[in-house]
């Protein structure tokens, strides 16, 4: 396993800079929480380290070696936000999870080499279905398309398509927004376990701040596409050092009603 | 970066029926029918005619020279005596062939030519959509021509020429589909997984553009037809002594006063068939979904258990006197989903009521249904829905005492008008007021939603706000009016956690100065607890537990409101211990086990819970539960013999 160092990073897009000049580490095995409101370029970040958002500069070392983004898969992946747009609608989970995989896919991947189609193919779905368990869906589902499936169950999937490509670091852009609040913990709780389990690295991007604090080590706060704090968990949450941090946390609305609204 | 983008179809449930389904659903319907039947007919005697007709066709009688209809030669014979009949149907094989290795040569080349764009670099990609385009601006007929006149007249120029002319067309619609289907996050999440460029193409590109590929094939084919025949009525396309229904069209136009049924019979079959690939299209696109097929007329649906009707009595009576009251409000969908399954409240005046739940539970629809604003299918019914003293269904009031505020402030406002403007048309439709005063009352409530500089900002369009500035603006457009109810469908989803705080303000601030009423729906229970005095949650079209705000963190009665509770992480959780979960699934529209809908998942259910369902009923002061067995009663009691102690709230 592997630590994620983003060094110096910078996203333009044209005259407007959504991300600059970020340095951040993410030590190995460990959860990173990345907040910031809306604009603040966590997505940006995120994108860049995967090659999805134009890096100007910087670099993303993975394990203290660079990344190259041009060739083949990177160590890096990332599930996206919204799990109704993620999958595609036209491709089986089984297929989805099995892309990702490494294998015959990649032509010259040895192992496989001269091994009959057919053993092939049962090696192939025999991982897909320990990918499907891992997240908790019946692998006898896998010739379904995601509409069949809830929206929990899409992030889930979304999450062992990324897992099967056995990354060294995982980001994960607000992966239970799009959730409702009862599918949100299951999905949570199984990151959560996984993490720990497989013990990849991982970047958490979230805008709540609770569920940050619930999953992470350590926690950065963007603003403006800078980084503007960075420190331990429980650190930065109860002695916020910068001025956007503190709005962030008294911007957590919580269950216990305020005086002012009854 | 948006916070939560809860789109419409995130409602995987309602997506539909499966695609075998509907492909069988769509040939039983008239145009299936239609389509297939003229499919197989064209298919047979193109298959046929030749081998059965052809040598009478090809029998030349000069004995029968230009004769017209008779009961030997029922179209007539042409200037060699053959039988134009037999030559119609004959030419049938030939002119679909023509016809079908056009529109291949158009689409193969227009998705060569669409898909390039995605798939080459960015310089190259340009460079194509920019020829394509350039092709486009050219007139087709001139194209056409063109190219008939370079490939030189024959069937093969012909073919060429017409496939050529139906590429940059086709190239333009697949470039447009591929560029949205590109910017999808799957094709990101495959490149993400170093999917190359051609597995991309195959895998995800093209199964995601071939539904309205195809369509456009089939259409196209029609087109074709059409031009490949006029080319040949022009003598550039099919020559002698090869004929198809153009040529024929050709050498019997000259007799069309002598004969007219011998010129009009090719005519005929052109149109026939063209229409027929119009057919098969209008099939297609049914059978994919682009346009749904009218749904079954809806099962006969039950009558209303008498259970339920008696239930709806029991809306506490002091309602009587407040600003909504609603009893059995239902929401139908075609195909007997009932997304609202008979819910009673009422809404004090001056009061903010939040109503909780989970997607599908029906807490959007219930507002909607109060709004009168109930997507098309949808049926609102209700034994009493009043607001203010008006039956809402004969009087909507929406626009002057009624406000409604959208989860997508962009959505809600026109971009292309004025955000001043848009403002002022509710003071004109609604109060009469007069440009000037309208616009100046406009600028007033801007200012009112603490939007800086309000006259300036009038004059703004929607795309120059903050969505927390467009939220202010829709919540100012509510304002426009004297509102007593403001129904605010998730109104900070769309915005970010620093604009949320200060919607919310906003929206305490606005009910303070109107003495307004709120109705706030929301998914996320710590934003209710901010805004309402009263929170309404419902779970599979039903309203589960009405409770006072204050009792939501520590004293719900019902097990799901428990169980959502739980369900989100705070400030305080602990992190070192898994979060609760509900497990199972909410049951869908019309899933109905006549059990509490809740039991599959409680930890809590018994035997009676699964056999009948409990009814919204009092519970304690000012709260009513429908559960069996709520929590924080004695095991087995009724619901409404124990009351705990001092929770007397609101």
């Amino acid at each position: 396993m592997s630590s994620l160092e983003l060094r110096g990073i910078t996203v333009r897009y044209g005259r407007f800079t959504a991300v600059q000049d970020v340095d951040l580490l993410v030590p190995e095995g460990t959860v990173t929480g990345l907040v910031g409101g809306s604009g603040s370029g966590k997505s940006t970040l995120g994108k860049a380290v995967v090659g999805l958002a134009p890096r100007t500069a910087g670099r993303v070392l993975v394990a203290g070696r660079e990344t190259d983004r041009r060739r083949g898969r990177g160590p890096v992946q990332l599930v996206f936000q919204n799990p109704y747009a993620s999958l595609d609608p036209r491709m089986g989970i089984g297929a989805a999870v099995a892309e990702a995989l490494p294998g015959p896919a990649a032509p010259r991947s040895r192992p496989f080499r001269g091994t009959p189609a057919r053993a092939r193919r049962a090696a192939r779905d025999a991982e897909v279905a320990r990918y499907l368990e891992l997240v908790g869906i019946d692998p006898s589902r896998a010739a379904l398309t995601p509409d069949a499936l809830s929206g929990g169950q899409r992030q889930r999937v979304a999450l062992a398509r990324a897992l099967a490509a056995r990354p060294a670091v995982l980001i994960a852009d607000e992966i239970t927004s799009a959730l409702d609040v009862s599918v949100q913990g299951a999905v949570l709780n199984l990151l959560r376990r996984l993490q720990r389990e497989l013990g990849f690295a991982m970047l958490f991007i979230s805008h709540n701040l609770a569920v940050v604090r619930y999953l992470s080590d350590q926690v950065a706060v963007l603003d403006g596409g800078r980084l503007v704090e960075c420190g331990p968990t429980d650190r930065v949450l109860r002695r916020p050092a910068h001025p956007t941090t503190r709005t962030l946390l008294s911007c957590v609305p919580t269950l216990a009603p305020t005086e002012d609204a009854s | 970066m948006s916070q939560e983008t809860r789109s419409p179809q995130a409602r995987p449930r309602e997506a539909g029926t499966a695609p075998r389904h509907r492909r069988a659903h769509t040939l039983r319907t008239p145009v299936g029918v239609t389509a297939l039947t003229g499919c197989l007919l064209v298919a047979l005697v193109a298959v046929l005619g030749p081998v059965l007709l052809g040598t009478r066709a090809a029998r030349i009688d000069t004995d029968a020279i230009n004769q017209a209809s008779s009961a030997a030669h029922l179209l007539g014979t042409d200037n060699l005596g053959r039988d134009i009949a037999a030559r119609v149907v004959v030419a049938t094989r030939l002119t679909l062939e023509l016809t079908l290795l056009a529109t291949a040569i158009g689409t193969v080349g227009g998705l060569l030519l669409g898909v390039a764009p995605a798939v080459l670099g960015r310089r190259a990609g340009r460079l194509i959509t920019a020829t394509v385009g350039v092709l486009v601006a050219f007139p087709g007929l001139l194209f056409l021509l063109f190219l008939a006149t370079v490939f030189g007249v024959g069937s093969t120029g012909a073919v060429w020429a017409v496939g050529l002319a139906m590429v940059p067309p086709t190239a333009r619609l697949v470039q447009n589909l591929t560029a949205s289907v590109a910017g999808a996050d799957y094709v990101a999440a495959a490149r993400i997984l170093g999917v190359g460029r051609c597995r991309l193409v195959v895998r995800h590109l093209l199964p995601n553009i071939a539904e309205p590929s195809v369509l456009y094939a089939t259409q196209a084919a029609g087109g074709i037809l059409v031009a490949f025949s006029g080319l040949s009525f022009l003598g550039l396309g099919v020559q002698p002594p090869q004929y198809d229904w153009g040529r024929l069209l050709n050498e019997q136009l000259n007799r069309i006063y002598v004969n007219p049924v011998a010129a009009l019979a090719p005519g005929l079959a052109v149109v026939l068939t063209g229409l027929m690939f119009g057919l098969v299209g209008e099939a297609l696109a049914q059978a994919g979904g682009r346009r749904a097929p009218r749904p079954r007329p809806a099962a006969p649906r039950r009558a209303v258990t008498p259970a339920r009707e008696a239930a709806a009595d029991t809306v506490p009576d002091a309602a009587d006197g407040s600003l909504v009251q609603v009893r059995d409000l239902r929401v139908t969908f075609p195909g007997g989903r009932h997304a609202v399954r008979g819910i009673s409240l009422g809404i004090g005046a001056g009061e903010a009521v939040g109503l909780v739940g989970e997607s599908g539970s029906g807490k959007s629809l219930s507002a909607l249904a109060l709004a009168d604003l109930v997507p098309h299918p949808g049926r609102t019914g209700a034994r009493t829905l009043r607001f203010d003293g008006h039956d809402l269904r004969a009087d909507p009031r929406l626009g002057t005492s009624l406000a409604m505020v959208f989860q997508d402030p962009m959505a809600a406002l026109n971009p292309a008008l004025r955000v001043g403007r848009q403002l002022a048309e509710v003071a004109e439709v609604h109060l009469g007021a007069t440009r000037a005063q309208a616009a100046a009352r406009a600028a007033d409530r801007l200012g009112a939603v603490r939007i800086p500089a309000p006259e300036r900002r009038a004059r703004q369009r929607p795309h120059e706000y903050s969505g927390g500035m467009r939220q202010r603006a829709v919540i100012a457009m509510g304002l426009m009016g004297q509102p007593k109810l403001i129904i605010a469908d998730e109104p900070t989803t769309a915005l970010d956690v620093a604009v949320q705080q200060q919607v919310l303000d906003l929206l305490a601030e606005v009910r303070a100065d109107s003495g307004a009423a709120l109705l706030l729906i929301s998914h996320d229970l710590a934003v209710v607890a901010q805004v309402c005095e009263r929170v309404l949650v419902m779970y599979a079209g039903l309203i589960v537990e009405d409770l006072p705000v204050t009792e939501l963190a520590r004293g719900a009665a019902h097990p799901y409101t428990r169980a959502l509770v739980g369900a989100v992480p705070t400030m305080t959780t602990d992190p070192g211990t898994p979060l609760a979960t509900i497990p199972g699934r909410p049951p869908e529209p019309g899933e109905d086990g006549g059990g509490c809908s809740f039991a599959p998942r409680c930890d809590r259910a018994r035997e009676r819970c699964h056999a009948a369902a409990p009814e919204l009923a009092g519970f304690g002061t000012g709260r009513r539960v429908a559960c069996w067995y709520p929590v924080g009663t004695t095991a087995g009691a009724s619901a409404v013999t124990t009351s705990p102690e001092g929770e007397t709230a609101s």
